[in-house]
């Protein structure tokens, strides 16, 4: 817009705002406004001459190439071009369905009976590969199990304590302040017993995976035959939601592999419900008490909000609303 | 006017009874806030809480 303005329309636009003002105009005032856009041909010309130096066109391209290139440095591509890749869309994972969990809403706790049936799936089925390694007995207290239930199954594994006076090391039942049990002592035993593929720990896997629990509930009901085309590798299983499509675990979850001590038909989506929800309440134990402070300080501080609001045009009433009368001085020299 | 001139009275006019006042009011009102909170919680979420199933797996205690 501005561009497209004779260069002397600036000079005379403000010359014009002086000729607005209620001062008197003089003639000599006036012939300089009446002229001015054949006057302005002074500044006008050092401005041409500015904008056609090779100055001005060297920098010009330097600031251009410059921030070219300080685009390539930060985004690793150029700036408004196209790029072929060689990838397909299917090697990132498909996207997984956002499914009607029980605790979505704002207002929702977690399904602790869900999270009990979820802990029976991890510990029979999940367990035998994937650690938990930031949940301890205790912490199923009152979330899932009473006291002596977690007490009962933790003194059922055996973990090393000591030293003791002898300075020997001793096993000993589990405690309620021990952690869960990994399936191997260290990475490396684990990597060895899955074909080099280490099963990662679950305490926050909901919190580390794009799509969390949706992500982890489509991945464990979602493994299929390869369409035609797709090769597995040998000791590799085909599901879409996973990135690159191969991964090592195989399908754990068949109707009926567990027992539900409540009488749940364990059907395989049920599992992996129960199983995503204990893994959703493993990586988020303050989810419940968490939602429930927000309830009371969004009711505290729209209330404050609201009388803020309100003080403020209380107390601003009365400045916003009066009127400034002005009586000029009387003329005294009349007298 | 006779309410303003009672809750002058009764709270304003000495600072101390105006400061035990405020105290007195904010912890009624924590308590009262925080247990209608709480009523609306177990209300929304009735049947999914540990305490709405523990009864199912607590053993006789003695």
């Amino acid at each position: 817009m501005l561009s497209r303005l004779p260069s002397g329309a600036l000079k005379q636009a403000a010359s014009a705002t002086r000729l607005s003002s209620p001062s008197v105009v003089s003639s000599s005032r006036y012939a300089s406004v009446r002229f001015a856009s054949s006057r302005a041909s002074s500044s006008s010309n050092a401005f041409e001459s500015l904008m056609n130096s090779r100055l001005t066109l060297a920098s010009a391209t330097l600031f251009t190439a410059g921030t070219v290139a300080w685009y390539a440095h930060l985004y690793g591509t150029l700036p408004f071009i196209g790029e072929a890749h060689a990838s397909h869309l299917s090697d990132e994972g498909l996207h997984p369905v956002a499914y009607p969990w029980p605790h979505n809403g704002f207002f929702d706790s977690f399904d602790h009976a869900s999270i009990r049936r979820g802990y029976q799936v991890y510990r029979e089925v999940c367990a035998a590969c994937h650690s938990l390694d930031r949940i301890a007995w205790r912490n199923l207290v009152g979330v899932s199990h009473t006291a002596d239930e977690a007490r009962v199954m933790a003194e059922e594994v055996e973990y090393q304590d000591g030293p003791n006076d002898d300075g020997e090391m001793f096993q000993r039942p589990g405690k309620l302040a021990d952690y869960m049990p990994a399936p191997y002592p260290n990475e490396e035993a684990a990597r060895a017993g899955n074909a080099g593929a280490l099963p990662p720990d679950l305490s926050l896997i909901v919190k580390a995976r794009h799509g969390g629990a949706d992500y982890i509930f489509s991945l464990l009901t979602g493994y299929v035959d390869p369409p035609a085309g797709v090769e597995v590798r040998e000791g590799m299983n085909y599901n879409p939601y996973f990135p690159g499509g191969a991964l090592s675990m195989a399908r754990v979850l068949f109707d009926g592999l567990v027992e539900y001590d409540d009488g749940t038909p364990a059907t395989t989506s049920q599992m992996a419900k129960d199983v995503v929800t204990f893994l959703n309440w493993a990586a988020e134990p303050e989810h419940d008490e968490r939602k429930k402070t927000g309830i009371k300080a969004v009711i505290l501080f729209s209330t404050l909000f609201v009388l803020s609001v309100y003080t403020k045009r209380f107390k601003w009433g009365p400045i916003k609303n009066r009127k400034i009368q002005y009586n000029p001085p009387a003329d005294k020299t009349g007298h | 006017m006779s309410f303003a001139i009672t809750a002058y009275n009764t709270i304003f006019k000495r600072n101390s009874v105006y400061v035990g006042s405020v105290f007195a009011a904010a912890f009624a009102f924590g308590i009262g806030f925080d247990s209608g909170v709480t009523a609306f919680w177990d209300s929304w979420n009735r049947g999914r809480q540990w305490k709405d199933i523990r009864h199912k797996y607590v053993q006789d205690e003695e």
